[in-house]
């Protein structure tokens, strides 16, 4: 099996990533600050955790005094989904990749890194793997400074309107597969319907954000998973 | 509020979760996973996330609901044409921030 492993072609098959990222990032920076967290704790958070929808979790829960425990909880369901992308990414890995390498493509084995990975015929080799997480780790990084940055300077209006951003990336990346899947499109509803009612319905609006995401998530994804598991082809395009 | 301390654990945590999620069946499972229920869970379990923390959080992003509504439309009937990311999420802050300025010409915000 041909093991891809050039450096350059992986620095090249990163570059979308990387703009991509730098506008995710972007709306996080803002979000971040806007939410009461400093330039510096915004940027630490991207440097450290390099994952959008967790990232956006985290930060009303950091940012209101949350306990450590919804945090850790939270992180763990919304990010459950990396360790299936870990499990496949590891059949893909070239005979180049050492164990200590492992441990860093890790770090940034993000949606869309696993993706591009993926999509390469035959094995990935370590020198290519460099290549494809290094930009998309500087945009996010960089994006979520520079983001940081312009919520503090730009006027209330303009905030106001990057604020919906990173929600509209979010539909953008929910509905089209919505569009091709029934059975998504009704996950979805029912995931908005549970949200919904942990907003509006008096005693549960006492629970927690982060719980709420994680319950109304998992009750969602179980329900279909049960009364619709997905064939292995439908899931390739997640 | 938050201090500098609570801050740091917070990091710590969050990183901590996040990168042992994705390293540790890096490191360790070399076997594919078989279970259907869970593949199947593991596949919704994005799009339901997503969705959770969008609706109706998006609704609050924004100095009024009257603008974030039209934002939300403008971004769902954008996604649903297969619009870009970038295009979507560009599109839905330009439809805020027209919105707004129209509600404070009206005297509404």
């Amino acid at each position: 099996m041909r093991e891809n492993n050039n450096f350059r072609e992986g620095l090249r098959n990163g570059i979308p990533i990387c703009l991509g990222y730098f506008s995710v990032s972007f709306a996080f920076g803002i979000f971040s600050v806007s939410n009461g967290l400093s330039v510096w704790e915004a940027l630490l958070i991207s440097m450290t955790n390099v994952t959008s929808a967790g990232q956006l979790a985290a930060v009303p829960i950091i940012a209101g005094g949350g306990t450590l425990i919804e945090l850790a909880v939270s992180m763990f369901v919304i990010n459950m989904r990396y360790a299936l992308m870990s499990v496949s990414l590891s059949q893909k890995l070239g005979k180049s990749v050492r164990m200590a390498d492992r441990f860093l493509i890790a770090f940034v084995n993000t949606d869309e890194v696993f993706a591009v990975a993926s999509s390469k015929t035959g094995s990935v080799g370590r020198r290519y793997l460099f290549g494809l997480i290094l930009t998309p780790y500087l945009g996010w990084s960089a994006g979520t400074l520079i983001g940081a940055i312009a919520g503090n300077i730009l006027p209330a209006i303009v905030v106001s309107a990057l604020g919906v951003a990173i929600y509209g990336m979010f539909l953008a990346i929910i509905i089209p597969p919505a569009k091709k899947s029934r059975h998504t499109a009704l996950c979805i509803a029912v995931a908005v319907a549970l949200s919904c009612m942990f907003r509006y319905i008096p005693g549960l609006q006492r629970v927690p954000s982060g719980f709420v995401v994680i319950i109304c998530a998992v009750a969602a994804s179980a329900l279909f998973a049960l009364v619709a598991p997905v064939a292995e082809q439908e899931e390739s395009h997640a | 509020m938050h201090s500098t301390t609570h801050f740091f654990l917070c990091l710590l945590v969050s990183a901590g979760v996040t990168y042992l999620v994705r390293m540790v069946p890096l490191v360790l499972i070399k076997r594919k996973i078989t279970n259907r229920f869970l593949r199947s869970f593991l596949y919704y379990i994005p799009y339901a996330v997503l969705a959770v923390m969008t609706v109706p959080a998006m609704f609050y992003a924004t100095a009024s609901a009257i603008s974030a509504a039209i934002g939300f439309a403008v971004a769902v009937v954008l996604s649903y044409f297969e619009k870009g990311l970038l295009t979507v999420a560009a599109s839905a802050c330009g439809a805020v921030l027209v919105a707004e300025l129209v509600l404070h010409a009206c005297g509404v915000l």
